[in-house]
């Protein structure tokens, strides 16, 4: 365990460090300026002190950051419109939603392309073009023919937003998964006459799952950089994304960085909720502890 | 059928495959007959046609040429009616289901009931000397008691034919040996037709009732040799004269068909 964190807290002290330069470097401006309106000079020594507490810095240092962050998770009812835990959990209902979909989206495609030789001609590419689109200029698009089919609920562009990001490493890695039995394996299946399907469930499914639960840490943190996009034009007032761009829009850089990291802190969560079920799982199919 | 009946007839027996570099006789008139009870080892050098005859038996090959019978049946015949257990060089054991779940597998495949699977998983653990093992995971065992584990998959469905492709290959001599004796031990117990595909010579002559000497391009058979040694082998019957002589003609045989070619 100590030669885990000892390494991991070398790294955040130095980001600390560069970052808290950073500050003063950045919001010093703005010290400066205010001193030569007011005619007056300040020393370094008397700067440095006035870019720790602004009301809109450039780059807010980390104790402000730490501090509204912990405001916005525990100063207020989580009911909240400004409750971080609040829009947290909203972003966090979309994301599932759209990693639920993205995950259904990619196993149904990876087995079909494995399947079918026309759908891994056809689609497969089409897959990879996708990706390739960026997410912000589609997500306004999905936003738009969904209202125009009449669907007023948000939720569900934003889980198709989401999904559309997270069900591409959930199908290439699928697709390897299915196709990874070898030659041997499936030579021994036709020796007991089995079906295709028996090969399907007895054999290629159980030795995809690897595949599968590595991809997952992949597809959720996708999943959920694609609902705060999804949160971003969609004239949303809840979620993260939503709290970023009010941030962003209205000048309240604390606002924005407090956001920003409630979302780094959901997806850490995510991956380590992730992790565990890959763990379990792998438990149950046999693997060393 | 009667112990000595004709099991694998082989006729005239070719089978070219297509390649890029035009075609290559993996098979070229191979006349054989594998009776009831036999063991028949098939030795030869890479590209000879062994483990590619094997295969035809199976009916994971399509002959191009001649005719082939198992039981008196085309070998999609008897593949469908389960004639045969394969073994592979790899175990390929599923790593996520236990031993006894690996041995299942066949026997889910072809609609055995619960309870029959259990008994039988019972019985073939013991004949492969494995019994206690079943609820452990492939990587808890060693390579020989993988192999073994193996074996007793295709033991589990009562197939009359045993296919083994260089089961023991990929092991060492000392394993090796000893699972060579178990398998004598295995063969006189079931009293199965085994085909048996080998590099070693001193396996070939250990295991066999008869042993098929085989050369490459086009593969071929270049000796029958049908053994005089009695039943009841000993590991130190390999230091007997009957043996060394019977191993020396096969040397003679590998080194016949290689001639041809220079």
């Amino acid at each position: 365990m100590r030669e885990k964190v000892l390494p991991v807290l070398s790294v955040l002290g130095i980001i600390v460090v560069i970052w808290y330069a950073a500050a003063v470097w950045m919001n010093s401006t703005w010290v400066y300026d205010q001193a030569e309106r007011a005619g007056t000079t300040v020393s370094f020594a008397e700067m440095v002190p006035q870019t720790m507490a602004q009301d809109r810095p450039l780059l807010p240092p980390p104790h402000q950051v730490v501090k509204e962050l912990w405001k916005g998770v525990a100063g207020q009812a989580v009911t909240s419109k400004r409750s971080l835990v609040y829009h947290g959990f909203v972003t966090f209902r979309g994301t599932m939603m759209g990693f639920a979909l993205g995950i259904v989206m990619g196993v149904a495609l990876a087995v079909s392309i494995v399947r079918f030789r026309v759908m891994d001609m056809s689609v497969m590419p089409w897959a990879i073009i996708s990706q390739t689109i960026p997410i912000v200029a589609l997500a306004p698009m999905i936003l738009t023919v969904s209202n125009q089919l009449g669907i007023d609920n948000r939720e569900v562009p934003k889980a198709i937003i989401s999904a559309y990001l997270s069900f591409f490493p959930v199908l290439v890695s699928m697709v390897k998964g299915l196709r990874s039995p070898d030659a041997m394996q499936l030579d021994l299946l036709r020796t007991y006459n089995a079906s295709e399907s028996e090969t399907f469930w007895k054999l290629r499914l159980p030795a995809s799952m690897p595949y599968f639960f590595a991809s997952l840490k992949v597809a959720v943190a996708a999943a959920l950089i694609g609902t705060i996009v999804g949160e971003l034009p969609t004239g949303a007032i809840e979620g993260l994304g939503a709290r970023m761009l009010i941030g962003s829009q209205f000048g309240e850089p604390l606002i924005m960085w407090a956001a920003l990291f409630a979302s780094a802190i959901l997806a850490g969560m995510l991956i380590v909720l992730v992790g565990t079920v890959e763990q379990v799982a792998r438990r149950r199919m046999g693997g060393p502890a | 059928m009667a112990a000595g009946a004709p099991v694998i007839e082989a006729k005239g027996l070719n089978l070219t495959f297509q390649t890029g570099d035009g075609p290559v006789h993996a098979l070229k008139d191979v006349n054989l007959t594998v009776n009831r009870g036999d063991f028949v080892s098939f030795i030869g050098p890479s590209g000879c046609g062994k483990t590619t005859f094997l295969r035809c038996v199976a009916a994971l090959e399509h002959p191009t040429g001649g005719t082939l019978t198992v039981n008196g049946m085309t070998p999609d015949e008897a593949r469908r009616k389960r004639a045969y257990g394969y073994v592979f060089q790899a175990a390929g054991l599923y790593p996520w289901r236990t031993i006894a779940g690996n041995i299942a597998l066949p026997l889910e495949i072809m609609g055995f009931s619960k309870a029959e699977q259990a008994e039988r998983i019972e019985r073939v653990l013991e004949l492969v000397e494995l019994k206690g093992f079943g609820k452990k995971f492939p990587w808890q065992l060693s390579g020989g008691m993988q192999q073994r584990a193996s074996i007793a998959r295709a033991l589990a469905f009562d197939a009359d034919i045993l296919l083994m492709d260089e089961p023991f290959g990929a092991l060492d001599e000392i394993v090796r040996d000893r699972l060579n004796e178990e398998l004598l031990k295995l063969w006189a117990a079931t009293g199965k037709t085994i085909g048996f595909v080998t590099h070693s010579i001193p396996e070939a002559v250990y295991l066999s009732t008869k042993i098929v000497v085989m050369s490459p391009r086009p593969g071929r058979i270049t000796d029958v040799i049908d053994s005089p040694l009695p039943k009841e082998r000993p590991l130190d019957i390999r230091d007997s004269r009957e043996f060394i002589e019977i191993a020396h003609r096969v040397r003679e045989g590998l080194r016949a068909g290689h001639g041809d070619e220079v």
